[in-house]
């Protein structure tokens, strides 16, 4: 389906953003492609409200429209880490 | 709000030019705004971050705003003992999406210490800037600002662990109250080149033979045409995979550095979305539109006005000039005229700028200040997005359409925030066309009062709104093109500060003044020679027979729609002595409405969009006048 089909308030993963633009600004934004985000909103007469942490964007209807998700199964992490050595030291750090 | 414009669609390997004209970006432009051997320290950050405030504390009052060269864009510099500070539009990244962008680009990449103020309750996006200067290669110091708000929400920050992490000083600030000031410009003294991702730096290595510096380098691999046009080499096309490996890099860092405690959402959340939801939000938003305007077209347009223009300006400042104007070149040939007479350079461009617009604009930017800071603009822009992209636009354009009721000319310059060519010629027509200013709202208030009250006032709105809609469907069908969708970040709900909004709104009025002063002087230079050759009266009388027979006005009226191109308050004005009434002021009234933007506004219309498109839209709205004008006499005429 579709970011504008998405029910409100449902968490989503984010599958396709099939546009150079808004994909590098969506990214800068924390969403990117397979980002689950916590809250969609397809405001009525707006745009879709999209929350990931504590980041809200608007997406405007007809962008939506062409943004691919699926419904967040509810142990989906919401953001995806380094998936190969990218210089972080995160061993044994903090925590 | 930023721009966060894009333009669709496009193939994902490649990466073009996203404005026509680029400015003319090259190495040491910067050297304009900073001396030479000054060690330049450049802030950097994410809009609405608190940038601002640390420019300030560094810089202190003897601050220097000027446009940055080649584009439209005001950059602040200001001395910190032998260092220069350059504080820099916000932006969500470094590339060229937009004008500021560039900018900041351009200025970053000569920078020789960055100082980066970074959300603390929005490491997610804020740290994506950090990063990709980082990979740039640029020495860094990270300011932890806001960190008060983070605790309120539940975020504990490890600034210690997220320096580690990033390998340059991080310093917990919070500017609202002036907490770390000091600790920040300090630290600066310690900036770092700060740790990147491995292989990007190995791919990076490989361009720096043809590529100035590591930064350069990193943005003709993340394929940016104008950097890579620069060096004589072709645009890499690798921006998707960097960025992703870069926010995952976020992603990871946010993960190890941020401990959220509590959940759901708190009130300040709530309330957002609460005026973004149309049936709470469109209630909320009229309650602030019928206080703007009883703050600007009841406060400002008549009480403040009634003095600086009634009062000080033609009770005293016009007599004087007229004075000693007819001392030196005496009081009766043309160059009286011209400089001092009824549209004198001297007497009518003074009264108008400093009288009426300046009062007008100053309390425009002020409301506009105090929107954008309390994080409600990019809440009105979602809410009237809707409604925008039926007349091709998106909610965005409602920044420049409520600036339209202020100064068409000033709006006209506003349009530079929309995402694309189309769109600002499209909203750049429509405000010419159907958008009335605040100068010729007031007499048309004043005029539909007298003649009719309440259902005058009412069928003037629906007409003026009817005629902008299907003016505006008309255009969005055939200028040619594709708008850009709205995609925009949400800042959270802030109570504004008033020192901020005073600075704000004292810096756009400046720049009001420097780019389109000028326009206004020039203007009545042009109707001065107009008068002075007769022309004014041969329109006059070319237009009389037209207004006559198919307007159904007195011939009359029609020096009022040609004072209407002087200023298009004196052709609203120029009614009040006809004594029309009923159906003949509202003809009258739409129909000058429509008719040619003043004089100053087609000269900026003609800057910022070409001298075709001006005339485009003088001729249009000379047509559609007459065209809607006739037909609402006509229609009166059978339904009376």
């Amino acid at each position: 389906m579709t970011l504008l089909e998405a029910r409100r308030g449902s968490r989503v993963r984010i599958l396709e953003i099939p546009d150079d633009r808004a994909r590098a600004q969506c990214i800068r934004f924390g969403i990117g492609e397979g980002t689950v985000v916590d809250w969609a909103e397809p405001l009525r007469v707006g745009p879709v409200l999209v929350r990931q942490a504590n980041q809200e964007i608007c997406l405007g209807r007809n962008l939506a429209g062409r943004i691919m998700v699926e419904e967040a199964q509810p142990t989906d992490e919401c953001a995806r880490p380094c998936d190969r050595d990218c210089g972080l030291d995160l061993r044994g750090r903090g925590a | 709000m930023r721009a966060t414009d894009h333009a669709r669609p496009a193939s994902r390997a490649a990466s073009r030019p996203v404005r026509a004209q680029a400015p003319p970006a090259c190495h040491g432009q910067v050297s304009v705004l900073a001396p030479e051997g000054a060690r330049r320290v450049v802030l950097v950050g994410n809009p609405n971050v608190g940038k601002s405030l640390f420019f300030n504390a560094f810089t202190g009052l003897y601050v220097d705003v000027s446009n940055f060269p080649g584009t439209t864009v005001a950059i602040s510099s200001g001395r910190m003992g032998d260092d220069v500070v350059l504080d820099t539009p916000g932006i969500y990244g470094v590339s060229s999406f937009n004008d500021e962008e560039i900018v900041a680009r351009d200025i970053v990449i000569d920078a020789d210490v960055v100082l980066n103020v970074v959300d603390a309750v929005h490491l997610e996006r804020d740290l994506f800037l950090t990063l990709q200067l980082i990979d740039m290669g640029l020495p860094l110091v990270v300011a932890l600002n806001m960190v008060d708000e983070a605790t309120s929400r539940g975020l504990r920050v490890d600034e210690m662990e997220l320096a580690a992490l990033l390998g340059v000083p991080v310093v917990p600030t919070v500017a609202t109250k002036r907490k770390g000031f000091t600790e920040a410009q300090a630290a600066l003294a310690d900036a770092r080149v700060g740790l990147s991702d491995p292989v990007l730096q190995d791919r990076l290595a490989g361009l720096l033979d043809r590529v100035g510096t590591r930064g350069e380098a990193l943005l003709v691999l993340e394929g940016d045409p104008f950097i890579a046009e620069r060096h004589g080499v072709e645009p890499l096309g690798m921006r998707d995979e960097i960025y992703l490996g870069r926010r995952q890099r976020v992603n990871a860092i946010v993960s190890r550095v941020v401990e959220r405690s509590g959940g759901g959402l708190d009130l300040r959340t709530r309330l957002g979305h609460a005026l973004l939801r149309p049936l709470t939000g469109i209630p909320v938003l009229a309650v602030v539109l019928f206080i703007m305007y009883e703050f600007i077209g009841v406060f400002v347009a008549q009480t403040v006005v009634g003095f600086t223009e009634g009062t000080i300006m033609q009770g005293y400042v016009e007599p004087l000039i007229r004075q000693a104007v007819s001392a030196v070149v005496g009081s009766t040939g043309v160059l009286y005229q011209l400089l001092a007479g009824d549209f004198g350079v001297l007497t009518l461009s003074t009264t108008y700028i400093f009288g009426l617009l300046l009062p007008l604009v100053i309390g425009f930017y002020l409301m506009m200040s105090l929107l954008e800071d309390s994080g409600y603009l990019p809440r009105i822009a979602a809410l009237t997005d809707r409604m925008m992209t039926v007349v091709g636009l998106n909610g965005r354009a409602i920044i420049p359409m409520i600036l339209g009721f202020g100064c068409i000319t000033m709006a006209t310059i506003t349009t530079r925030i929309l995402g694309n060519d189309r769109e600002r010629k499209i909203a750049t027509a429509l405000m010419a066309f159907a958008i009335p200013c605040s100068a010729q709202l007031g007499v048309i208030t004043g005029l539909l009062a007298g003649a009719g009250g309440l259902s005058l006032t009412v069928a003037y709105g629906a007409i003026m709104v009817v005629i902008f809609g299907v003016l505006g469907v008309l255009m969005a069908r055939f200028v040619p093109g594709e708008s850009t969708d709205l995609l925009i970040d949400l800042p959270p709900l802030r109570l504004p500060r008033p020192m901020n909004v005073l600075t704000k709104t004292y810096r756009k009025t400046i720049m009001f003044l420097r780019e389109v002063g000028l326009y206004f002087v020039v203007g009545s230079l042009l109707l001065g020679v107009l008068q002075v050759t007769g022309a004014l009266v041969a329109a006059q009388t070319w237009l009389a027979p037209l207004t006559e027979n198919w307007l159904l006005l007195p011939r009359q009226t029609s020096t009022a729609f040609i004072m209407g191109f002087v200023r298009r308050d004196f052709g609203a004005a120029g009614l009040y002595s006809l004594g029309l009434s009923g159906t003949d002021v509202l003809v009258a009234l739409v129909t000058i409405t429509l008719f040619v933007p003043c004089i100053a506004s087609v000269l900026v219309i003609t800057k910022e969009r070409g001298k075709s498109f001006a005339a485009f839209v003088w001729v249009g709205s000379v047509v559609l006048a007459f065209l809607f004008g006739g037909i609402l006499a006509h229609v009166a005429g059978w339904l009376a």
